[in-house]
Protein backbone atom coordinates (compact mmCIF):
# COMPACT_ATOMS: atom_id res chain seq x y z
CA UNK A 1 0.00 0.00 0.00
CA UNK A 2 3.05 2.50 1.17
CA UNK A 3 4.91 1.65 -2.35
CA UNK A 4 1.67 2.47 -4.36
CA UNK A 5 1.46 5.84 -2.52
CA UNK A 6 4.81 6.74 -3.30
CA UNK A 7 4.60 5.30 -6.51
CA UNK A 8 1.09 7.74 -7.16
CA UNK A 9 2.90 10.67 -5.35
CA UNK A 10 5.63 10.18 -8.17
CA UNK A 11 3.74 10.06 -11.15
CA UNK A 12 0.62 11.60 -10.47
CA UNK A 13 1.74 15.39 -11.28
CA UNK A 14 3.44 14.95 -14.02
CA UNK A 15 1.24 12.42 -15.44
CA UNK A 16 -1.67 15.48 -15.60
CA UNK A 17 0.56 17.61 -16.89
CA UNK A 18 1.32 15.43 -19.88
CA UNK A 19 -2.64 14.82 -20.48
CA UNK A 20 -2.80 18.12 -20.67
CA UNK A 21 -0.04 18.79 -23.20
CA UNK A 22 -1.85 15.93 -25.48
CA UNK A 23 -4.80 17.76 -24.93
CA UNK A 24 -3.90 20.93 -26.46
CA UNK A 25 -1.30 19.72 -29.08
CA UNK A 26 -4.76 18.18 -30.54
CA UNK A 27 -7.26 21.11 -29.61
CA UNK A 28 -4.64 23.62 -31.11
CA UNK A 29 -2.12 22.19 -33.59
CA UNK A 30 1.58 24.46 -33.17
CA UNK A 31 4.44 23.29 -35.62
CA UNK A 32 6.72 24.21 -32.34
CA UNK A 33 5.01 21.88 -29.92
CA UNK A 34 5.20 18.12 -31.09
CA UNK A 35 2.32 15.77 -29.58
CA UNK A 36 3.74 13.48 -26.40
CA UNK A 37 3.83 10.33 -28.54
CA UNK A 38 5.74 12.21 -31.40
CA UNK A 39 8.32 13.36 -29.10
CA UNK A 40 8.37 9.89 -27.39
CA UNK A 41 9.20 8.62 -31.07
CA UNK A 42 11.97 11.58 -32.06
CA UNK A 43 13.74 10.82 -28.34
CA UNK A 44 13.81 6.74 -29.08
CA UNK A 45 14.82 7.53 -32.84
CA UNK A 46 17.25 10.35 -32.45
CA UNK A 47 19.01 9.37 -29.21
CA UNK A 48 19.43 5.92 -29.72
CA UNK A 49 21.48 5.95 -32.43
CA UNK A 50 25.48 6.15 -32.91
CA UNK A 51 24.68 10.02 -31.75
CA UNK A 52 24.56 8.36 -28.48
CA UNK A 53 28.10 7.36 -28.62
CA UNK A 54 29.11 10.19 -31.11
CA UNK A 55 27.40 13.18 -28.48
CA UNK A 56 26.03 12.13 -25.58
CA UNK A 57 28.39 9.63 -23.91
CA UNK A 58 31.31 12.29 -24.76
CA UNK A 59 29.14 15.07 -22.98
CA UNK A 60 28.46 13.26 -20.05
CA UNK A 61 31.95 12.35 -19.53
CA UNK A 62 33.12 16.02 -19.48
CA UNK A 63 30.06 16.52 -17.22
CA UNK A 64 31.33 13.92 -14.90
CA UNK A 65 35.65 14.98 -15.14
CA UNK A 66 33.91 19.02 -14.49
CA UNK A 67 32.01 17.49 -11.47
CA UNK A 68 34.79 15.49 -9.86
CA UNK A 69 37.11 18.42 -10.94
CA UNK A 70 35.25 20.88 -8.90
CA UNK A 71 34.49 18.80 -5.88
CA UNK A 72 37.91 17.58 -5.38
CA UNK A 73 39.47 21.58 -6.00
CA UNK A 74 36.72 22.91 -4.12
CA UNK A 75 36.79 20.77 -1.05
CA UNK A 76 41.02 20.84 -0.89
CA UNK A 77 41.37 24.24 -1.44
CA UNK A 78 38.11 25.08 1.11
CA UNK A 79 40.55 23.09 3.70
CA UNK A 80 43.22 24.99 2.86
CA UNK A 81 41.69 28.59 2.80
CA UNK A 82 39.26 27.74 5.94
CA UNK A 83 42.21 26.83 8.32
CA UNK A 84 44.63 29.83 7.58
CA UNK A 85 42.99 32.99 8.74
CA UNK A 86 46.01 34.95 6.86
CA UNK A 87 45.11 33.05 3.66
CA UNK A 88 41.37 33.23 3.57
CA UNK A 89 42.26 37.40 4.29
CA UNK A 90 44.77 37.46 0.83
CA UNK A 91 42.41 35.42 -1.02
CA UNK A 92 39.31 36.33 -0.07
CA UNK A 93 39.17 39.86 -2.68
CA UNK A 94 40.37 37.84 -5.52
CA UNK A 95 38.59 34.85 -4.77
CA UNK A 96 34.86 37.25 -4.52
CA UNK A 97 36.56 38.94 -8.28
CA UNK A 98 36.82 35.64 -10.26
CA UNK A 99 33.78 33.92 -8.63
CA UNK A 100 31.75 36.99 -10.34
CA UNK A 101 32.97 36.78 -14.10
CA UNK A 102 29.60 34.88 -15.14
CA UNK A 103 31.61 31.38 -16.95
CA UNK A 104 30.17 31.79 -20.53
CA UNK A 105 32.13 35.20 -20.93
CA UNK A 106 34.97 33.16 -20.07
CA UNK A 107 34.94 31.32 -23.25
CA UNK A 108 35.89 32.89 -25.94
CA UNK A 109 39.38 33.59 -24.24
CA UNK A 110 39.92 30.38 -22.66
CA UNK A 111 39.11 29.56 -26.33
CA UNK A 112 42.17 31.07 -27.24
CA UNK A 113 44.95 30.05 -24.68
CA UNK A 114 43.42 26.30 -24.38
CA UNK A 115 42.13 25.47 -28.35
CA UNK A 116 38.90 24.16 -29.04
CA UNK A 117 38.46 20.36 -26.75
CA UNK A 118 37.29 18.74 -24.21
CA UNK A 119 40.04 19.89 -21.54
CA UNK A 120 39.15 23.40 -22.21
CA UNK A 121 35.54 22.63 -21.92
CA UNK A 122 36.01 20.61 -18.63
CA UNK A 123 38.40 23.91 -17.18
CA UNK A 124 34.66 25.96 -18.15
CA UNK A 125 32.62 23.30 -15.77
CA UNK A 126 35.38 23.42 -13.21
CA UNK A 127 35.75 27.27 -13.29
CA UNK A 128 31.52 27.89 -12.85
CA UNK A 129 31.17 25.38 -10.43
CA UNK A 130 33.37 25.12 -8.35
CA UNK A 131 32.60 28.10 -5.97
CA UNK A 132 29.52 26.36 -4.12
CA UNK A 133 31.70 23.39 -3.46
CA UNK A 134 34.87 25.96 -2.11
CA UNK A 135 32.82 28.33 0.00
CA UNK A 136 30.99 25.99 1.69
CA UNK A 137 34.23 24.15 2.93
CA UNK A 138 35.59 27.26 3.23
CA UNK A 139 32.50 27.62 6.35
CA UNK A 140 31.78 24.26 7.28
CA UNK A 141 36.04 23.85 8.01
CA UNK A 142 35.38 27.36 10.30
CA UNK A 143 32.32 26.14 12.19
CA UNK A 144 34.42 23.39 13.25
CA UNK A 145 33.23 23.18 16.78
CA UNK A 146 35.26 24.71 18.97
CA UNK A 147 34.96 21.40 22.18
CA UNK A 148 35.71 19.55 19.64
CA UNK A 149 39.09 20.92 18.37
CA UNK A 150 40.08 21.30 22.10
CA UNK A 151 39.30 17.72 22.66
CA UNK A 152 41.64 16.95 19.88
CA UNK A 153 44.23 19.14 21.05
CA UNK A 154 44.05 17.42 24.71
CA UNK A 155 44.58 14.08 23.40
CA UNK A 156 47.40 15.50 20.88
CA UNK A 157 45.94 14.49 18.00
CA UNK A 158 48.44 14.68 14.82
CA UNK A 159 47.51 17.21 12.11
CA UNK A 160 46.45 14.43 9.20
CA UNK A 161 44.59 12.77 11.91
CA UNK A 162 42.08 16.32 12.87
CA UNK A 163 42.12 16.57 9.43
CA UNK A 164 40.82 13.13 8.49
CA UNK A 165 38.50 12.41 11.53
CA UNK A 166 37.58 15.63 12.95
CA UNK A 167 37.79 18.90 10.22
CA UNK A 168 36.62 16.62 7.14
CA UNK A 169 33.48 15.01 8.68
CA UNK A 170 32.16 17.74 10.66
CA UNK A 171 32.26 19.65 7.71
CA UNK A 172 30.93 16.96 5.84
CA UNK A 173 26.93 18.21 5.61
CA UNK A 174 28.31 21.66 4.49
CA UNK A 175 30.10 20.35 1.62
CA UNK A 176 27.56 18.32 0.51
CA UNK A 177 25.19 21.16 0.37
CA UNK A 178 27.33 22.62 -1.68
CA UNK A 179 27.90 19.88 -4.17
CA UNK A 180 24.49 19.86 -4.81
CA UNK A 181 24.36 23.11 -6.25
CA UNK A 182 27.42 23.02 -8.06
CA UNK A 183 25.84 19.84 -10.26
CA UNK A 184 23.20 21.97 -11.28
CA UNK A 185 25.45 24.77 -12.23
CA UNK A 186 27.91 21.86 -14.20
CA UNK A 187 25.41 20.68 -16.28
CA UNK A 188 24.59 23.87 -17.24
CA UNK A 189 28.43 24.76 -18.07
CA UNK A 190 28.44 21.54 -20.04
CA UNK A 191 25.72 22.61 -22.70
CA UNK A 192 27.36 25.85 -23.09
CA UNK A 193 30.52 25.23 -23.26
CA UNK A 194 29.07 22.92 -26.56
CA UNK A 195 27.23 26.23 -27.70
CA UNK A 196 30.19 27.83 -29.66
CA UNK A 197 32.74 26.59 -31.78
CA UNK A 198 32.54 22.64 -31.44
CA UNK A 199 31.17 20.25 -34.05
CA UNK A 200 30.28 17.26 -31.49
CA UNK A 201 28.56 17.09 -27.91
CA UNK A 202 25.09 17.15 -26.41
CA UNK A 203 24.48 21.17 -26.34
CA UNK A 204 26.08 21.39 -29.73
CA UNK A 205 23.30 18.86 -30.90
CA UNK A 206 20.20 20.50 -29.63
CA UNK A 207 21.32 23.74 -30.78
CA UNK A 208 21.90 21.96 -34.27
CA UNK A 209 18.57 20.77 -34.20
CA UNK A 210 16.81 24.35 -32.99
CA UNK A 211 19.14 25.99 -35.55
CA UNK A 212 17.63 23.52 -38.42
CA UNK A 213 13.73 23.67 -37.32
CA UNK A 214 14.18 20.06 -36.34
CA UNK A 215 11.73 21.15 -33.46
CA UNK A 216 10.74 17.66 -32.38
CA UNK A 217 14.62 16.96 -32.27
CA UNK A 218 15.36 19.58 -30.05
CA UNK A 219 12.61 18.98 -27.03
CA UNK A 220 13.78 15.51 -27.23
CA UNK A 221 17.45 17.30 -26.46
CA UNK A 222 15.97 19.30 -24.01
CA UNK A 223 14.25 16.19 -22.21
CA UNK A 224 17.15 13.99 -22.37
CA UNK A 225 18.61 17.05 -20.50
CA UNK A 226 16.15 17.03 -17.94
CA UNK A 227 16.77 13.42 -17.59
CA UNK A 228 20.45 13.71 -17.28
CA UNK A 229 19.79 16.33 -14.17
CA UNK A 230 17.38 13.38 -13.10
CA UNK A 231 19.94 11.25 -12.85
CA UNK A 232 22.16 13.34 -11.64
CA UNK A 233 20.11 14.18 -8.59
CA UNK A 234 19.10 10.73 -7.79
CA UNK A 235 23.47 9.62 -7.84
CA UNK A 236 23.37 12.65 -5.34
CA UNK A 237 21.08 12.03 -3.28
CA UNK A 238 22.29 8.09 -2.68
CA UNK A 239 25.64 9.20 -1.83
CA UNK A 240 24.67 11.88 0.65
CA UNK A 241 22.07 9.68 2.38
CA UNK A 242 25.18 6.92 2.47
CA UNK A 243 28.29 9.39 3.77
CA UNK A 244 25.57 11.51 5.94
CA UNK A 245 24.08 8.85 7.80
CA UNK A 246 25.62 9.37 10.99
CA UNK A 247 24.41 13.07 10.73
CA UNK A 248 20.39 12.17 9.72
CA UNK A 249 20.26 9.97 12.41
CA UNK A 250 22.01 12.82 14.48
CA UNK A 251 19.58 14.99 13.58
CA UNK A 252 16.53 12.49 13.93
CA UNK A 253 17.68 12.55 17.86
CA UNK A 254 17.75 15.77 18.17
CA UNK A 255 13.99 16.33 16.66
CA UNK A 256 12.33 14.02 18.95
CA UNK A 257 13.91 15.27 22.18
CA UNK B 1 47.99 27.70 55.16
CA UNK B 2 47.04 24.76 53.69
CA UNK B 3 46.87 21.23 56.44
CA UNK B 4 49.00 18.59 56.27
CA UNK B 5 48.44 16.23 53.45
CA UNK B 6 49.38 12.57 53.63
CA UNK B 7 53.50 12.72 53.03
CA UNK B 8 54.65 10.81 49.96
CA UNK B 9 58.22 10.01 49.14
CA UNK B 10 58.07 11.57 45.64
CA UNK B 11 58.03 14.97 44.71
CA UNK B 12 55.11 16.29 43.38
CA UNK B 13 53.44 15.47 40.00
CA UNK B 14 51.58 18.81 39.49
CA UNK B 15 53.33 22.21 41.02
CA UNK B 16 51.38 25.40 40.50
CA UNK B 17 53.19 28.26 41.52
CA UNK B 18 52.28 31.85 41.13
CA UNK B 19 49.46 31.59 38.32
CA UNK B 20 48.19 34.31 37.10
CA UNK B 21 46.41 34.38 33.64
CA UNK B 22 44.82 37.90 32.27
CA UNK B 23 42.73 38.17 29.46
CA UNK B 24 43.58 40.64 27.10
CA UNK B 25 40.89 43.41 26.14
CA UNK B 26 38.94 42.49 23.27
CA UNK B 27 38.54 45.91 21.84
CA UNK B 28 41.16 48.70 22.05
CA UNK B 29 39.68 50.72 24.35
CA UNK B 30 38.01 48.01 26.60
CA UNK B 31 39.26 46.14 29.48
CA UNK B 32 41.57 43.48 30.03
CA UNK B 33 40.41 41.09 32.17
CA UNK B 34 42.08 39.45 35.31
CA UNK B 35 40.68 35.95 35.52
CA UNK B 36 43.25 34.51 37.78
CA UNK B 37 46.06 36.73 39.62
CA UNK B 38 47.86 34.22 42.00
CA UNK B 39 47.26 30.42 42.39
CA UNK B 40 49.65 28.41 44.29
CA UNK B 41 49.39 24.82 45.39
CA UNK B 42 50.86 21.10 44.54
CA UNK B 43 49.23 17.72 43.58
CA UNK B 44 50.61 14.39 44.79
CA UNK B 45 51.18 11.50 42.24
CA UNK B 46 47.69 9.77 43.05
CA UNK B 47 45.93 12.02 44.82
CA UNK B 48 42.06 13.04 44.20
CA UNK B 49 42.40 16.50 44.48
CA UNK B 50 38.73 18.60 44.04
CA UNK B 51 38.48 22.15 43.02
CA UNK B 52 35.22 24.51 44.07
CA UNK B 53 34.61 28.04 44.01
CA UNK B 54 32.18 30.56 43.15
CA UNK B 55 31.03 30.74 39.60
CA UNK B 56 33.07 33.07 37.13
CA UNK B 57 36.03 31.97 39.73
CA UNK B 58 38.01 31.46 37.07
CA UNK B 59 38.30 27.34 37.61
CA UNK B 60 37.90 26.66 33.80
CA UNK B 61 40.25 28.90 33.05
CA UNK B 62 43.32 27.05 35.67
CA UNK B 63 42.21 24.16 34.31
CA UNK B 64 42.55 24.93 30.26
CA UNK B 65 45.77 26.27 31.69
CA UNK B 66 46.90 23.22 33.60
CA UNK B 67 45.61 21.14 30.22
CA UNK B 68 48.04 23.33 28.31
CA UNK B 69 45.07 24.35 26.14
CA UNK B 70 45.66 28.12 27.12
CA UNK B 71 49.17 29.88 27.85
CA UNK B 72 49.40 31.40 31.55
CA UNK B 73 50.03 35.35 31.98
CA UNK B 74 52.70 34.22 34.33
CA UNK B 75 53.54 32.36 37.36
CA UNK B 76 54.83 28.62 36.98
CA UNK B 77 53.24 25.66 35.63
CA UNK B 78 54.97 22.10 36.01
CA UNK B 79 53.81 18.21 35.40
CA UNK B 80 56.57 15.85 36.73
CA UNK B 81 59.12 18.29 36.63
CA UNK B 82 58.62 19.65 33.36
CA UNK B 83 57.19 22.81 32.50
CA UNK B 84 53.76 22.91 30.72
CA UNK B 85 53.43 24.66 27.29
CA UNK B 86 51.24 22.57 25.69
CA UNK B 87 48.59 19.80 26.27
CA UNK B 88 51.11 17.22 27.60
CA UNK B 89 51.22 13.71 26.56
CA UNK B 90 50.76 12.43 29.71
CA UNK B 91 47.55 14.08 30.74
CA UNK B 92 43.60 13.37 29.70
CA UNK B 93 40.57 15.82 29.64
CA UNK B 94 36.98 14.77 30.28
CA UNK B 95 35.00 17.84 29.26
CA UNK B 96 31.97 19.04 31.03
CA UNK B 97 30.37 19.05 27.11
CA UNK B 98 30.16 15.50 26.59
CA UNK B 99 27.69 16.19 23.53
CA UNK B 100 30.17 18.32 21.81
CA UNK B 101 33.29 16.68 22.73
CA UNK B 102 32.28 13.32 21.45
CA UNK B 103 32.33 12.35 17.59
CA UNK B 104 29.26 12.09 16.30
CA UNK B 105 30.19 10.81 12.96
CA UNK B 106 32.22 7.94 14.79
CA UNK B 107 30.96 4.88 16.96
CA UNK B 108 31.86 4.79 20.77
CA UNK B 109 34.64 2.80 20.35
CA UNK B 110 35.89 4.70 17.79
CA UNK B 111 35.64 7.35 19.70
CA UNK B 112 37.72 5.46 22.49
CA UNK B 113 40.07 4.91 20.01
CA UNK B 114 40.59 7.56 18.66
CA UNK B 115 43.30 9.49 21.14
CA UNK B 116 45.32 6.00 20.64
CA UNK B 117 45.54 5.69 17.05
CA UNK B 118 46.89 9.18 16.88
CA UNK B 119 49.51 7.75 19.55
CA UNK B 120 50.58 4.96 17.01
CA UNK B 121 49.10 2.02 18.59
CA UNK B 122 48.34 -1.14 16.75
CA UNK B 123 45.48 -1.99 15.71
CA UNK B 124 45.07 -5.01 18.44
CA UNK B 125 45.72 -2.97 20.97
CA UNK B 126 43.80 -0.40 20.54
CA UNK B 127 40.99 -2.56 20.50
CA UNK B 128 42.02 -4.41 23.47
CA UNK B 129 41.95 -1.14 25.76
CA UNK B 130 39.07 0.42 24.21
CA UNK B 131 36.90 -3.04 24.72
CA UNK B 132 39.14 -3.03 28.50
CA UNK B 133 37.72 0.46 29.14
CA UNK B 134 34.41 0.66 27.98
CA UNK B 135 33.64 -2.95 30.45
CA UNK B 136 35.24 -0.60 33.01
CA UNK B 137 32.79 2.52 32.85
CA UNK B 138 30.02 -0.46 32.09
CA UNK B 139 29.79 0.32 28.57
CA UNK B 140 30.46 -3.21 27.51
CA UNK B 141 27.92 -3.48 24.59
CA UNK B 142 27.91 0.33 23.42
CA UNK B 143 31.12 -0.21 21.46
CA UNK B 144 29.01 -0.35 17.67
CA UNK B 145 26.90 2.31 18.60
CA UNK B 146 26.86 5.97 18.10
CA UNK B 147 27.19 8.68 20.43
CA UNK B 148 24.05 10.72 20.55
CA UNK B 149 22.53 6.80 20.79
CA UNK B 150 22.77 7.52 24.13
CA UNK B 151 22.24 8.78 27.13
CA UNK B 152 23.88 11.54 28.31
CA UNK B 153 25.28 10.09 31.51
CA UNK B 154 26.19 7.20 29.35
CA UNK B 155 27.73 9.40 26.72
CA UNK B 156 29.84 11.08 29.68
CA UNK B 157 30.92 7.67 30.20
CA UNK B 158 32.42 6.95 26.79
CA UNK B 159 34.37 10.56 27.38
CA UNK B 160 35.76 8.83 30.75
CA UNK B 161 36.29 5.29 28.84
CA UNK B 162 38.38 7.51 25.94
CA UNK B 163 40.33 9.44 28.58
CA UNK B 164 40.55 5.82 30.75
CA UNK B 165 41.89 3.92 27.70
CA UNK B 166 44.46 6.42 27.14
CA UNK B 167 46.02 5.70 30.14
CA UNK B 168 47.23 9.29 31.59
CA UNK B 169 49.39 10.06 34.40
CA UNK B 170 46.68 13.00 34.80
CA UNK B 171 43.17 13.38 34.81
CA UNK B 172 41.18 16.26 34.74
CA UNK B 173 37.42 16.29 34.88
CA UNK B 174 36.08 20.17 34.22
CA UNK B 175 32.65 19.97 35.75
CA UNK B 176 31.82 16.62 34.06
CA UNK B 177 28.59 16.08 35.67
CA UNK B 178 27.21 19.53 35.78
CA UNK B 179 25.47 18.39 32.78
CA UNK B 180 23.74 14.98 33.98
CA UNK B 181 20.82 14.07 36.52
CA UNK B 182 21.03 13.72 40.26
CA UNK B 183 20.97 9.79 39.86
CA UNK B 184 23.35 9.24 37.25
CA UNK B 185 25.61 12.08 38.98
CA UNK B 186 25.41 9.61 41.61
CA UNK B 187 26.59 6.94 40.06
CA UNK B 188 29.37 8.22 38.00
CA UNK B 189 30.76 9.73 40.89
CA UNK B 190 31.25 6.43 42.30
CA UNK B 191 32.60 5.33 38.91
CA UNK B 192 35.43 7.66 39.06
CA UNK B 193 36.50 6.72 42.63
CA UNK B 194 36.32 3.21 41.06
CA UNK B 195 38.72 3.93 38.61
CA UNK B 196 40.73 6.44 40.54
CA UNK B 197 41.51 3.55 43.06
CA UNK B 198 41.87 0.48 40.08
CA UNK B 199 44.65 3.07 38.14
CA UNK B 200 46.28 5.06 40.47
CA UNK B 201 45.82 7.93 38.29
CA UNK B 202 46.11 11.57 40.04
CA UNK B 203 42.66 13.41 39.14
CA UNK B 204 41.63 17.32 39.50
CA UNK B 205 38.63 17.53 39.95
CA UNK B 206 36.43 20.71 39.17
CA UNK B 207 33.35 21.03 40.41
CA UNK B 208 30.37 23.37 41.73
CA UNK B 209 28.79 21.06 43.78
CA UNK B 210 30.13 21.52 47.13
CA UNK B 211 28.84 17.88 48.43
CA UNK B 212 30.48 16.10 45.43
CA UNK B 213 33.82 18.04 46.13
CA UNK B 214 33.91 16.50 49.68
CA UNK B 215 32.54 13.08 48.82
CA UNK B 216 35.13 12.80 46.01
CA UNK B 217 38.09 14.28 47.22
CA UNK B 218 41.29 13.67 49.24
CA UNK B 219 41.64 17.23 49.31
CA UNK B 220 39.24 20.19 48.45
CA UNK B 221 40.51 23.61 46.97
CA UNK B 222 38.18 26.56 47.30
CA UNK B 223 39.25 29.28 45.30
CA UNK B 224 38.51 32.94 45.47
CA UNK B 225 36.29 35.09 43.28
CA UNK B 226 37.76 36.64 40.43
CA UNK B 227 40.82 38.16 40.69
CA UNK B 228 41.56 34.12 42.08
CA UNK B 229 43.46 33.43 44.61
CA UNK B 230 43.36 30.14 46.77
CA UNK B 231 40.63 30.81 49.44
CA UNK B 232 41.27 27.40 51.43
CA UNK B 233 42.54 24.28 51.22
CA UNK B 234 41.32 21.60 53.20
CA UNK B 235 41.98 17.80 53.78
CA UNK B 236 39.02 15.89 53.68
CA UNK B 237 39.71 12.99 56.53
CA UNK B 238 36.89 10.82 55.71
CA UNK B 239 37.09 6.81 55.38
CA UNK B 240 38.78 5.65 52.28
CA UNK B 241 36.24 3.75 51.53
CA UNK B 242 33.01 5.70 50.50
CA UNK B 243 29.39 5.21 49.93
CA UNK B 244 26.48 7.56 48.76
CA UNK B 245 24.18 6.59 51.51
CA UNK B 246 26.50 6.48 54.85
CA UNK B 247 29.36 8.88 53.85
CA UNK B 248 26.83 11.44 52.84
CA UNK B 249 25.03 11.16 56.51
CA UNK B 250 28.46 11.05 58.58
CA UNK B 251 28.78 13.55 60.75
CA UNK B 252 32.05 14.91 59.82
CA UNK B 253 31.03 14.62 56.16
CA UNK B 254 28.38 17.41 57.27
CA UNK B 255 31.08 19.33 59.37
CA UNK B 256 33.70 19.71 56.31
CA UNK B 257 30.41 20.54 54.11
CA UNK B 258 29.90 23.11 56.46
CA UNK B 259 32.96 24.06 56.25
CA UNK B 260 33.64 24.31 52.64
CA UNK B 261 30.13 26.04 51.98
CA UNK B 262 31.30 29.35 54.38
CA UNK B 263 34.29 29.67 52.78
CA UNK B 264 32.32 29.75 49.42
CA UNK B 265 30.14 32.60 50.78
CA UNK B 266 33.45 34.09 51.88
CA UNK B 267 34.90 33.86 48.92
CA UNK B 268 32.26 35.35 47.34
CA UNK B 269 32.90 38.61 48.83
CA UNK B 270 36.18 38.05 48.79
CA UNK B 271 38.58 38.25 45.70
CA UNK B 272 42.34 38.59 45.36
CA UNK B 273 42.46 42.31 46.19
CA UNK B 274 40.27 41.73 49.95
CA UNK B 275 41.47 38.40 50.59
CA UNK B 276 42.87 37.57 54.35
CA UNK B 277 44.79 35.05 55.03
CA UNK B 278 45.15 35.20 58.59
CA UNK B 279 41.29 34.51 58.43
CA UNK B 280 41.19 31.09 57.63
CA UNK B 281 40.05 28.74 60.24
CA UNK B 282 41.36 25.06 60.56
CA UNK B 283 38.68 22.70 60.90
Amino acid sequence: MKLLKSFLYLVSLPAILVLLWWISTIVNPNFYVPTPAELVGTFVDTWFSDRFWRDVLPSIGRLFLGVIGSIVFGVVFGILIGSFRTLRRLLEPLLEFFRAIPPPVMLPLLMIVMGVNWRMQVFVIIFGSVWPVLLNTVEGVRATDEVQRETSRSYRLTRTDRLRYLILPAAAPQIMAGVRQSLSIALILMVISELWYTSSGLGFTIVQFQRNFAIPEMWSGILLLGLIGLGLAVIFRYAERYILRWYHGLREVQRES
Amino acid sequence: MSLDTTPTASSPVLVVEGLRKVYPAPTPGGEAVEAIRDLTFTIEQGQLVCIVGPSGAGKTTLLKCIAGLLPPTGGKLELEGKRISGPPRTMAVVFQEYGRSLFPWMSVQANVELPLKSAGLSKAERHTRSTEALEAVGLADAGSKYPWQLSGGMQQRVAIARAVAYRPQILLMDEPFAAVDAQTRADLEDLVRKLWKELGVTVLFVTHDIDESVYLGQRVIVLSNRPTVVQDDVTIDLPDERDQLTTRSDARFTELRHHIYAEIQRAKGNTGDTNDASQRRAV
